[in-house]
């Protein structure tokens, strides 16, 4: 299977820190090509191409355009958000670090479309190694006159600047965020009023995702139809892949939307490793569903995977093969997830270390049926009433993995324990 | 307008209303914790979450505006089942000693709690979190297991007053709000103003009581002899349950009296005495180019800030003590000279509304007695369970004077109560003492009421006298920034800790501005019926200067109603 490049066309090719080395490729040409075009232009090709935010939400990307751009204080920002915190996932690093000047381009592009001046990336504190790769490839870039004052001779002024963060996982959060880079604890505001009304400094803001803006400049450049040639109806484009867990080939992979998920697996990442057989894969990062092996054969494309119950999130895809057991891989879920609650509010801060203690239980060989449930009871609470995404997910890996693996719950409950888990004693932690 | 349907009920309101503003106009009520109608929304606890038809999502009703055409239920079995869960989850780390915790009966968990009917056992590990009770400050009393993480104490402390004291630490789990670097209350830049126990929906922050050290002092024989503070009168009778702004000044001395208290005296007597110290120090200092401008000193939370923020502008200080501290020394000087009593044998008792007051009497430089002039000041919430617990059925109370030689105050004593306050009880004087009449009239409405900083001009006989009068930690900042910038020109500033005053104070049965209004509005009106309303017209005022002290600011007032500063910026490193 061939991979298609669109936003790793530069990986390995050019220099990232040189923006003329980036220009020669093509870079800048769709900025220019935006600098001429009226907002109301770029939001209208925005949306024929159909872009949809890639860092976990899937929302339409014009629609955040135009609610920012028809806000009423005319002091707006854009946000990149490279808060990579989904466990195993690498796309936003490898997009940084091999083509910063794409990113730097999608952003002016939004902020030509929206009427900003003023972009921020934040970028997760363990990612802080790329500053000065970042941060030369802007200052070439601006030194030749791609980006900040006066753009390509356009008048139109676009400065970038860089924040990064603590180590907080609910900071990828885009309110969180917000707060993050206010000076603040990294705690998610209530919504309404949303991030495209009220967002960083209480101006409106369009946040998005690391890949997302990366797409802006290849769509400028070649036209909504062009876009939509690739991937499918409800979600054109393509989508970087991180593929890990117990597979021969890992990485991050470029494909058009909609690519199976088993010839990923096997034809493109070489399929389990030593002969084992596939137990189950989670997609979306730590927030995703968990499907069994005879689910797989399933298209990754936004909407096919929400109906899966689960979420293409960032595209992440763990691989789990039958070393593992279901039970340990959730608690370990759980036991990241109650650790990065920002404990601001009730459901998720109690709620996670809940869901952890009965999770935990069951695993030892000490739960009831009448655990799960309490389980079900819990998660359905903490996904109808947490203020933000993470109360939200923190239910869907242990929802999933309960539908899809039951027996493997019972069987724990029994204390008829997994080969895996006998081994170990059948106890955790 | 917006229209909309809750509970199968149509409400009409304005647009921006919340959903919880709208139903309370349906006359339905959505139990909340986290919201407090003077505080900004928090939407943390998630206890009033509603459905919102096309919404899968439970929206908080507190935070979620109203829209034309929405439905909501605000308590299907769906929402109740959310909201019981969520109480669960509260409560599998909350201790259950509800029996023996100081806000039993007056807790909003407890009542939202008895609202939800929860009365199956938790299912969840129970898991309290391991912190220890913080004890160590002498006005409030922190219990961090009893915390619910609401947030409206932070909000108070940090954005309100502006202390900073308070601060969320870790994540998850084990959030906390707590002093930075785990110190203690006691050894923070806290000033004891018990703004958050105010506001504190649990028993994680209360008032630090003191009934039990007061009922041992009686134990051991102690000649009791009590001081109440202008508003205690104006906030007991509300602790007691009673509606907001009821005086209660007769049944107050009938109860302390029934208390077994050898004297009751009026603290209005001593506010009157700080008026007169105060009052004739500003004329010193007007007239001898002292430091100007002159800031009050009588509220022990604002002197504390003062000392702690602004070192360097003590000297703007009156040097007059509080009224608590000058009543103090004059019960344990004067009167017990005059009585023949050892001042060893007084227990010298405040009631104040004030949590900060318990601090001020433990100052090391407040013992001119050779005792600590002030043994025990409880507050308003403490005399009310004291009252409580003595069976004494309040609302039937007759009326009893307060005790001479120290029952009499005047109406400027009375209105130290409320902000703005010292402020026109001074000028009052002030003017009668410069221009040799009183003033023409004296309710001096410039300082009066609730905005953040209040100025004013007086003309004293062709003197231009400007003023100022600031409640909150926040304004008293604002002013104290000009002052530093020199671009105050005011010459006489009051300061008081509390938003609104006293009557604000964190000794109070819980406030809300709506309250505020009242105990104001009840403040003013007794003021007015009072027969004496100036200070140096008050003729027990005039007797001690007469007997014993002699003149305003002379040799020994100045030894036993004045006192000295200290620098305590260290508290800041």
């Amino acid at each position: 299977m061939q991979e298609v490049h669109v936003l790793l066309k530069n990986r390995g090719k050019i220099d990232p820190k040189n923006a003329q080395e980036y220009a020669d490729n093509g870079g800048f040409t769709a900025l220019e090509k935006a600098l001429s075009m009226t907002p109301e232009e770029i939001l209208e090709t925005v949306k024929a191409a159909g872009l949809r935010g890639r860092g976990g939400a899937g929302f339409p990307t014009w629609r955040k355009m135009q609610f920012t751009a028809t806000a009423a204080d005319p002091v707006r920002y854009i946000v990149c958000n490279a808060d990579e915190g989904e466990p195993g996932t690498n796309k936003d690093r490898i997009l940084l670090s091999t083509d910063p000047c794409a990113i730097f381009e999608g952003m002016a592009i939004a902020g030509k479309a929206v009427g900003a001046h003023v972009g921020y990336i934040y970028l997760r504190a363990e990612y802080t190694y790329l500053f000065p790769v970042m941060q030369a490839a802007l200052l070439h870039a601006e030194s030749l006159g791609y980006l900040g004052k006066n753009m390509m001779g356009s008048g139109y002024d676009f400065e970038i600047k860089f924040r990064s963060g603590a180590g907080a996982y609910v900071c990828g959060e885009e309110t969180a965020l917000f707060e993050s880079i206010e000076g603040k604890r990294g705690e998610p505001r209530f919504r309404p009023p949303f991030p495209s009304i009220h967002g960083l400094f209480g101006k409106p803001t369009m946040l998005n995702n690391v890949e997302t803006l990366a797409n802006l400049a290849p769509i400028i450049r070649n036209g909504a139809e062009w876009y939509r040639s690739l991937g499918t109806e409800n979600s054109p484009g393509t989508k970087l892949f991180t593929v890990c867990g117990n597979v021969v080939r890992r990485g991050v992979f470029e494909f058009p939307m909609g690519v199976n998920l088993k010839d990923i697996i096997y034809e493109v990442c070489g399929g389990i490793p030593d002969g084992h057989k596939l137990l189950g894969v989670q997609t979306g990062g730590t927030s995703g569903a968990i499907i069994n092996a005879d689910q797989i054969d399933m298209n990754l494309d936004i909407d096919s995977v929400s109906a899966s119950g689960g979420r293409l999130g960032c595209g992440t895809i763990l691989v789990i093969d039958d070393r593992n057991c279901i039970v340990d891989i959730v608690l370990n879920n759980l036991d990241f997830f109650r650790g990065e609650s920002c404990g601001k509010c009730t459901p998720c801060r109690e709620g996670g270390q809940q869901l952890y203690n009965l999770v935990n239980r069951i695993a030892r060989g000490d739960g009831a049926i009448q655990d799960l449930e309490k389980i079900d009871e819990l998660t359905e609470t903490m996904q109808l009433t947490a203020l933000c995404g993470l109360g939200h997910s923190t239910a869907v890996p242990v929802r999933t993995s309960i539908r899809n693996f039951r027996n493997a719950y019972l069987h724990h409950i029994d204390k008829d324990f997994c080969p895996v888990c006998s081994g170990k004693g059948g106890i955790y932690r | 307008m917006i229209h909309l349907m809750i509970d199968g009920q149509p409400v009409e309101v304005e647009e921006g209303t919340t959903i919880l503003q709208a139903a309370k106009k349906a006359c339905i009520h959505i139990p909340t914790l986290c919201y407090h109608e003077d505080l900004s929304i928090k939407a943390v606890c998630r206890i009033c979450v509603v459905e919102v038809e096309g919404q899968r999502l439970l929206p908080t009703a507190c935070s979620t505006p109203v829209s034309e055409g929405m439905v909501v239920q605000t308590a299907s079995p769906k929402v109740l089942k959310a909201r019981r869960n969520i109480l669960e989850l509260i409560f599998a780390r909350h201790p259950q000693n509800c029996l023996v915790c100081p806000k039993s009966g007056k807790c909003d968990l407890q009542k939202v709690a008895q609202d939800l009917g929860m009365h199956l056992d938790i299912r969840y590990d129970t898991q309290i979190r391991h912190q220890k009770e913080d004890w160590s400050s002498p006005a409030i009393m922190r219990n961090p297991q009893k915390c619910i993480l609401c947030g409206r104490c932070l909000e108070m402390c940090n954005d309100i007053q502006g202390i900073n004291v308070l601060s969320k630490e870790n994540r998850g789990f084990h959030t906390l709000v707590a002093p930075a670097y785990g110190e203690k209350l006691a050894d923070t830049n806290c000033i004891g103003c018990g703004q958050c126990v105010q506001v504190c929906p649990t028993g994680a922050l209360t008032v630090h009581y003191h009934t039990y050290g007061l009922m041992k002092q009686k134990e051991l024989g102690k000649k009791l002899i009590i001081q109440v503070a202008p508003s205690v009168r104006i906030t007991l009778a509300e602790a007691l349950g009673e509606k907001p702004g009821v005086v209660s000044t007769g049944r107050l001395v009938s109860a302390l009296k029934r208390l077994g208290f050898y004297k009751v005296f009026d603290s209005d007597f001593s506010a009157d005495l700080t008026i007169m110290e105060e009052g004739t120090e500003l004329l010193n200092r007007l007239k001898n180019g002292g430091t100007l401008p002159m800031i009050t000193s009588c509220c022990p939370a604002w002197v504390k800030y003062c000392e702690t923020y602004a070192p360097e502008l003590t000297d703007h200080l009156s040097t007059a003590k509080s009224p608590q501290q000058m009543f103090g020394a004059m019960i344990k000087i004067w009167f017990a000279e005059r009585e023949g009593i050892d001042p060893g044998e007084i227990c010298s008792v405040s009631v104040m509304p004030c949590t900060a007051k318990k601090f001020e009497c433990t100052r090391p430089e407040m013992r001119d007695s050779g005792y600590q002039d002030v043994d025990i000041s409880i507050t308003v919430q403490e005399l009310a369970s004291l009252i409580r617990a003595g069976g004494i059925d309040f609302a039937e109370l007759p009326d009893t004077p307060f005790d001479d030689p120290f029952g009499e105050g005047s109406g400027a004593g009375l209105i130290f109560g409320a902000t703005g306050g010292v402020m026109e009880a001074a000028l009052r004087t002030v003017y009668a003492v410069v221009t040799g009449q009183e003033m023409p009239r004296l309710e001096y409405t410039d300082v009066r009421g609730f905005k953040g900083i209040k100025e004013s001009t007086v003309n004293l006989n062709g003197t231009e006298i400007r003023v100022a009068a600031a409640h909150g930690i926040r304004n008293a900042k604002t002013l104290l920034e000009k002052i530093k910038e020199g671009k105050a020109d005011y010459h006489f500033i009051e300061i008081m800790a509390c938003p609104g005053g006293c009557i604000g104070g964190g000794g109070n049965p819980p406030k809300t501005w709506k309250i505020m209004e009242e105990r104001k509005k009840a403040i003013y009106e007794a003021e007015r019926n009072l027969p004496i309303r100036l200070s140096h017209k008050n003729p027990a005022v005039m007797r001690v200067y007469e007997t014993y002290l002699g003149e305003p600011c002379g040799e020994k007032s100045h030894k036993l109603l004045h006192t000295t500063y200290f620098n305590r910026q260290d508290l800041l490193r």
